[in-house]
C-alpha cells in the first residue's frame, strides 16, 4: 500500500514539473529552483510534513523533499544550537545528497568519456 | 520588414500558430510512471534499511546515496540522458535528476582540466539549486527564530 | 559607378565558377537522407580527437585538404581562405586552417555563414583581387551542444520545435575562370529581429530574415521565386519554412513546391527524430557542397537560389533575456552566365 502512495505521490509531483516544461518557457533549471524553494517554504509552515507522513519516498525523493528536508534540518538545528543553527542546518541538512554526487560525478569522470545523444 | 511592437505581435502570433506543441498527455503519462517508479524504488530501498532497524535519518541517507550512485552510474553510460528523453520531468524532478545534472558536466567538461574544467563547472547545473535551496531554508530558520 | 544593384544585391559582371566542393560529415548526417551525396562520413563523432572542438577542427582541416586535393590546384594557387564555424572565437576554423598557411579570413554568420563565404569570395575574385578562393563553414553537434545548451549527457527534453545541429564540414573553391556552375549574384542580409526569445525555435528567429533577404532580392535583381529550380533556406526548419512561405505570399510572392530547406532535407524526421530539423553552419555547407552541387553538375538543377540563414546570439544574451535576430545571405548560382 505504501508503495502505491509513494508512487502516486512522487508521479503527481513530476506531472506538475512536466506541465511546467511543456506548457511554459521555464527552462528545466528554473523549475528545479521552484520546486526545491516551495519544499523548502511548504517545509517551514508546516505542510509538506503531512505529505511526507502519508507518502514517504513519493515526497522526500522528489526535488520538493531535497528543500523540505532543508528547511528541517534548520529548524532542527535552531532547536539545538540556536543561533548556530540557523547558519549550519541547512547545508548540513543537504550534505548526505551534494557529497554522494560529487564523489561518484568525479569517479564517473575518471572511468567515463563523454557520448554522443 | 515590419519591426515595430505591432510588426512584432503580429508575428509572434504566426509562429505560435504554427510551431507544433508538445504531447502533454502523453508527455504528463510518461513523467507520471517514471518519475513515480524511482520513488517507489527510493520507497523499496528505505523499507529495506528501516526493517533491519537502521534508524530513520540514516535509513532516508542511504536511500539517497543509493539512488544517487544508480543515476550517476547510468548518466556515465549514456543511459540517463535515454530515460530522460523519454520521461521529462519524471526524471529531472527527483533526486535522481539532480545527481545526473552533476555527473553530467564533470565527464563533459574533464576536457578542459581536472580543476579549471570540472572542478569548476561541475554545479553549472545544479548550482542554483543549492544556491536558493539553502537562500530559502535561510529565509525560514530566521522567521522560526524569531517566532520562537 | 557603383556597381551593386539596389540596396542589397551584387549582380557579378563576371559570375564565378564553383571549381568544386567537398563534404565531410558525422554518423547522423551518414544515415540520412542525402548519405551518397557526401565525400566523407565518418562513424566516429569524435573522429578520433579526444575532444568535440578538436574534432570540428580536424574535420575543417581534412576537408579543405580534400577539395584542394579535388580540385587539382598548387595550394599556393589559392588567394585567401575564408571560412567560419560556431564556436567560441572561431577555434573550429582558426585550428583548422592554420596549418594550410594561406591568407586567412575568418567570418562570423551564424548559421548563414557558407552563404557570406561564398559570397564575399565571389567579390574577391570579381573584383579582380583573386584568381581561386576556397571558402569553408563547419559545425559539430556536441561542440553547439556543450557549448550553447546542455551537457550531452544531461537528461533533458527537446521541444517539438528544435533543430539538430548538424556536424560536418562544407568547402568549395571558387575561381575566377572554370566550369558551371557559376555564382552570378550575392544579396547580403540586414539583421532582422522580431522578438523571438525561444532558443529552442529557431526556425521562427531566422525567417523574418530569410523573407526579407528573398523579398530584397526578388526586388534587386527583378526575378521571382519562379525562375529558380530551387530555392534553399539554410535551416530554418519545417517551422521557419512554413513560416516563409505564409509571410512570402502576404509580401506578393508566392514560393511553390520549389521552395525547400537544407534541414528539411537533410534529415529524415521520422527516423531520425530530429524535431524541427537540421541547422549549424554545416547544414548548408554539406547539403551545398553534396548534394545540390552535384544534381547542378548533372544538370538536375540549373538555377537555385541557396539562402543559408543564421540566428545571432550567444548563452550569454540569451540569459540576458535578449531576443534573438537572425540574418540571411542569399547566393544565385546557376549553370549559365545567363544575362549578368
Amino acid at each position: 500500500m505504501e508503495y502505491l502512495k509513494a508512487f502516486v505521490v512522487g508521479g503527481i509531483i513530476c506531472v506538475i514539473g512536466q506541465i511546467l516544461i511543456d506548457k511554459t518557457k521555464l527552462t528545466s533549471a528554473r523549475i528545479l529552483v521552484l520546486f526545491v524553494v516551495a519544499g523548502c517554504l511548504l517545509g517551514g509552515l508546516g505542510l509538506y510534513k503531512p505529505l511526507v507522513d502519508f507518502a514517504g519516498a513519493g515526497a522526500t525523493v522528489p526535488l520538493p523533499g531535497f528543500g523540505y528536508k532543508m528547511a528541517k534540518g534548520v529548524m532542527d538545528e535552531i532547536d539545538a544550537k540556536g543561533l548556530a543553527g540557523l547558519i549550519t542546518g541547512g547545508i548540513q541538512a543537504a550534505a548526505g545528497g551534494i557529497t554522494a554526487a560529487i564523489i561518484f560525478s568525479f569517479l564517473a569522470a575518471l572511468v567515463f568519456e563523454p557520448k554522443e545523444k | 520588414m515590419d519591426q515595430s511592437n505591432k510588426g512584432k505581435a503580429r508575428y509572434q502570433e504566426l509562429v505560435k500558430e504554427v510551431s507544433p506543441n508538445s504531447h502533454l498527455a502523453a508527455d504528463c503519462f510518461k513523467a507520471f510512471c517514471v518519475g513515480g517508479l524511482i520513488c517507489t524504488l527510493g520507497q523499496f530501498i528505505t523499507n529495506y534499511f528501516t526493517t533491519r532497524q537502521y534508524p530513520e535519518d540514516k535509513a532516508s541517507l542511504y536511500t539517497s546515496v543509493i539512488l544517487i550512485f544508480c543515476a550517476i552510474l547510468l548518466t556515465g553510460l549514456g543511459l540517463y540522458e535515454k530515460i530522460g528523453k523519454f520521461a521529462g520531468a519524471g526524471s529531472i524532478v527527483p533526486i535522481t535528476g539532480f545527481a545526473n545534472s552533476v555527473a553530467s558536466p564533470a565527464i563533459e567538461f574533464k576536457k578542459e582540466g581536472w580543476i579549471l574544467g570540472l572542478g569548476a563547472k561541475m554545479f553549472i547545473v545544479a548550482g542554483p539549486v543549492i544556491v536558493y535551496g539553502t537562500l530559502a531554508s535561510f529565509l525560514v530558520g530566521i522567521i522560526y527564530y524569531f517566532m520562537k | 559607378m557603383l556597381k551593386k544593384t539596389g540596396d542589397q544585391s551584387i549582380v557579378f559582371e563576371d559570375p564565378v565558377s564553383i571549381l568544386c566542393t567537398a563534404s565531410t560529415v558525422g554518423p547522423k548526417e551518414g544515415e540520412g537522407p542525402l548519405a551518397s551525396y557526401f565525400d566523407v562520413v565518418h562513424e566516429d563523432i569524435m573522429v578520433g580527437e579526444d575532444s568535440w572542438e578538436k574534432a570540428e577542427s580536424t574535420m575543417a582541416k581534412d576537408n579543405f585538404g580534400l577539395v584542394l586535393h579535388k580540385s587539382g590546384l598548387n595550394k599556393k594557387s589559392i588567394d585567401f581562405v575564408l571560412s567560419g564555424d560556431l564556436s567560441n572565437q572561431l577555434t573550429g576554423s582558426t585550428f583548422g586552417v592554420r596549418d594550410l598557411e594561406l591568407p586567412f579570413l575568418g567570418i562570423f554568420g551564424a548559421c548563414s555563414t557558407f552563404g557570406e563565404g561564398i559570397g564575399l569570395g565571389s567579390i574577391l575574385i570579381d573584383g579582380g583581387f583573386a584568381h581561386y578562393v576556397m571558402s569553408g563553414a563547419s559545425s559539430h553537434f556536441c561542440a553547439a551542444e556543450k557549448q550553447f545548451r546542455f551537457p550531452l549527457e544531461l537528461g533533458t527534453q527537446r521541444p517539438l520545435t528544435s533543430s539538430w545541429t548538424v556536424t560536418g564540414h562544407g568547402a568549395a573553391i571558387l575561381a575566377k575562370s572554370g566550369p558551371a556552375p557559376y555564382i552570378t549574384s550575392f544579396t547580403v542580409g540586414k539583421i532582422i529581429d522580431m522578438g523571438i526569445t525561444d532558443a529552442n525555435n529557431m526556425g521562427a528567429a531566422m525567417a523574418p530574415a530569410a523573407v526579407d533577404t528573398l523579398t530584397a532580392h526578388f526586388k534587386d535583381t527583378g526575378r521571382n521565386p519562379d525562375y529558380y529550380d530551387m530555392i534553399l533556406t539554410g535551416d530554418l526548419g519545417y517551422v521557419g519554412h512554413e513560416i516563409v512561405s505564409r509571410m512570402m505570399t502576404q509580401e506578393g510572392y508566392t514560393m511553390g513546391s520549389n521552395y525547400s530547406d537544407c534541414g528539411i532535407e537533410i534529415f529524415d524526421r521520422e527516423k531520425q527524430d530530429t524535431h524541427s530539423g537540421g541547422s549549424g553552419c554545416a547544414c548548408s555547407a554539406v547539403t551545398f557542397s553534396g548534394y545540390l552541387y552535384q544534381q547542378m553538375k548533372k544538370g538536375q538543377l540549373n538555377k537555385i537560389l541557396l539562402v543559408p540563414t543564421g540566428a545571432l546570439m550567444s548563452p550569454t544574451s540569451v540569459q540576458q533575456n535578449e531576443t534573438i535576430p537572425g540574418v540571411a545571405h542569399a547566393v544565385a548560382i546557376e549553370n549559365t552566365k545567363g544575362d549578368n
